[in-house]
């Protein structure tokens, strides 16, 4: 399963990618914003910074048994700091239909396009 | 895939020879059919693994090929560690020994089929399925450690199944060269409340009854009968495994320019054999192999409970378990006499045929089953191996059909609810906590295992020997 995320800066591409994992999940419409943690991942560049962020990602929803709605991204050289908001897996609402694997180095790519737009996106095994 | 890309060597041998960077051919053993069906990545992807170091005697590719994280998956890929031979988690897998294993109950198919919905709601209610399922146990750090390094011999012997069920698991039942040290701290807290879970996905646990028996020799010695209930489970090593996997891939991107290695697709991302990496690797992977074995013994017992309370007639006894993403060393003669290797199965299945010493004896005639899940829908089959799939392809075969489509299309084309009535009017019974799962896994997404199967019988990479269609499915 792909996902992608696009924006007018690269720290905005990598939130909406971050969504987009949550998409593969659940509606991420449905899930409330309501608990705030912290992730740090770092990387010698940004497509690896990418999949580092993701598999941060993945990690605590797979430990915290949370989804997450909303991102917020930092860059500092090689380092990403992170906060994401969410709440956590209740099964009846959020019918969540896989659990994500871990990100992977597929179609990994993180870019600006002709328009200047930014483009940060990978496959995810599920 | 366009055929004129290969050489036919056979009805089912397709043969891309060296050229280039790749130090050996490829092979991919289809039909016509299948190969034409294939995407293009499959070329390309098991003509890159044919480029890295110590890769020996060919690049092979199963009847079930499709692109996959580096390795296609059904690629199989043998590597000598005394020619600078590398070990690729992505050659692996992020489910580490993802397999399948499969029980006879000693039932007939009439006295499940009054009590299937029962049986369903047991299952359901004792297996826990699905995303933020939580095992019934909860492992200290002192326990996982002997879990990762006990395996399925571990859970024996905390009350889940006896030792006769070991005789009948691959490496009976615990992986030797574990190390529970190499297995960080994450990838063990992603486990410790997943002991004993099914997972989600294409994960299932399915009652199924024999429906065909192709070689009425060799299925009497599975104690496969017409018309009996066998069930079969579909897991792997859960979090454990996936952390393991993501971990490593990193690493090893990360340590390839060290030690000298050029990788033609960064997800090919290896460590030499021989290497610091290559050898926490091996250590991690195998403690993940252990994890689950470990985990298809806990689910066993738990699917005993459930049969106790609806069928307590039934005696479930372990067929065989297999796990089709493994990287294990073994010994193969290439050419040239027998060499140590180590042999990638990524969406394979191991097929030791007749005669293999690490066999149990039950199996020292007919070669070991191997079992080929299906979907909800359609049939799962038993294989054997055979004695020409060690010349083959290092004794190995395909694992499943894979996706025809992605989750994404099977969405637009089906609704989970509707799915799950359209099963029960062909009396398949449905269990899933995740109706947008059962749309995503519905048999229409699914290739055509039957062809996978006859492609691989005719290969002669292993036996058709029965088919078993499907009665209650709980999936996660």
């Amino acid at each position: 399963m792909g996902v992608r995320g696009v924006g007018a800066t690269k720290e905005e591409a990598f939130e909406q990618a971050a969504v987009a994992l949550t998409a593969v999940i659940t509606d991420p419409e449905g899930v409330a914003p309501s608990e705030e943690i912290d992730v740090e991942c770092e990387a010698p560049d940004d497509e690896l910074l990418l999949a580092e962020w993701l598999n941060a990602l993945i990690y605590q929803v797979a430990t915290r048994r949370m989804l997450f709605a909303r991102f917020e991204v930092r860059f500092d050289g090689s380092r990403l700091s992170g906060k994401a908001w969410g709440e956590s897996v209740d099964v009846g609402r959020h019918n969540p239909a896989v659990e994500v694997k871990g990100a992977t180095y597929t179609q990994l790519k993180v870019a600006r396009d002709k328009t200047g737009a930014w483009l940060a996106q990978c496959v995810v095994d599920v | 895939m366009d055929i004129s890309q290969f050489m036919r060597h056979s009805e089912t041998e397709w043969f891309i020879e060296a050229s280039g960077r790749m130090r050996v051919p490829s092979v991919i053993y289809a039909t016509e059919e299948l190969v034409r069906n294939m995407d293009q990545k499959v070329f390309e992807q098991t003509t890159n693994v044919a480029m890295l170091p110590g890769i020996v005697k060919a690049s092979y590719a199963m009847p079930d090929a499709h692109w996959g994280y580096g390795f296609p998956i059904g690629g199989v890929a043998a590597f000598d560690p005394d020619e600078g031979g590398v070990v690729s988690a992505g050659g692996v897998g992020f489910d580490v020994s993802c397999g399948v294993r499969t029980m006879t109950t000693g039932l007939i198919a009439e006295e499940v089929e009054p009590v299937k919905s029962q049986l369903a709601d047991a299952l359901f209610r004792h297996v826990p399925a699905g995303v933020g399922s939580r095992g019934k146990i909860k492992l200290s750090d002192a326990e996982l450690d002997e879990m990762l390094a006990g395996g399925a011999s571990w859970a024996v012997g905390r009350g889940y199944g006896t030792p006769q069920d070991l005789e009948r698991v691959e490496e009976r039942g615990r992986m030797q060269g574990a190390r529970p040290e190499a297995v960080s701290e994450r990838a063990r807290n992603r486990q410790r409340e997943e002991m004993g879970t099914l997972g989600s996905g294409n994960h299932y646990c399915e009652v199924q009854r024999v429906a065909d028996i192709y070689d009425a020799e060799i299925a009497s010695a599975f104690g496969l009968r017409l018309n009996e209930v066998v069930i079969s489970v579909h897991c792997g090593s859960r979090g454990l495994g996936h952390q393991i996997g993501t971990e490593f891939l990193k690493k090893m991107t990360l340590s390839a320019p060290g030690y000298g290695i050029e990788l033609p697709d960064r997800e090919l991302a290896c460590a030499p054999i021989n290497s610091p990496v290559g050898e926490e690797y091996m250590g991690a992977m195998r403690a993940a192999i252990n994890c689950a074995l470990a985990n298809r013994q806990i689910i066993t017992q738990l699917i005993r409970l459930a049969f106790a309370e609806i069928l307590p007639q039934a005696e479930l006894k372990l067929l065989y378990d297999v796990s089709h993403n493994t990287c294990k060393v073994e010994e193969h003669d290439p050419g040239g006499g027998r060499r140590r290797l180590f042999v990638h199965r990524k969406g394979a299945t191991r097929a030791f045929g007749p005669g293999h010493p690490d066999l149990p004896e039950v199996f020292k005639k007919t070669g070991q089953p191997v079992l080929i899940g299906g979907t909800m829908g359609t049939a799962s089959y038993i294989l054997a191996g055979t004695s020409e799939g060690e010349e083959r392809s290092f004794s190995s075969s395909c694992h499943g059909a894979g996706r025809a489509m992605s989750r994404h299309q099977a969405l637009k084309q089906w609704k989970g609810r509707g799915m799950v009535d359209y099963l029960a009017g062909r009396g398949i019974v449905i269990r899933s906590p995740s109706m947008r799962g059962v749309a995503e896994e519905a048999p229409g997404a699914y290739k055509d295992v039957g062809a996978v199967v006859d492609a691989a019988d005719r290969a002669r990479l292993s036996r058709k020997i029965a088919r078993l269609e499907p009665m209650v499915c709980v999936k996660g």
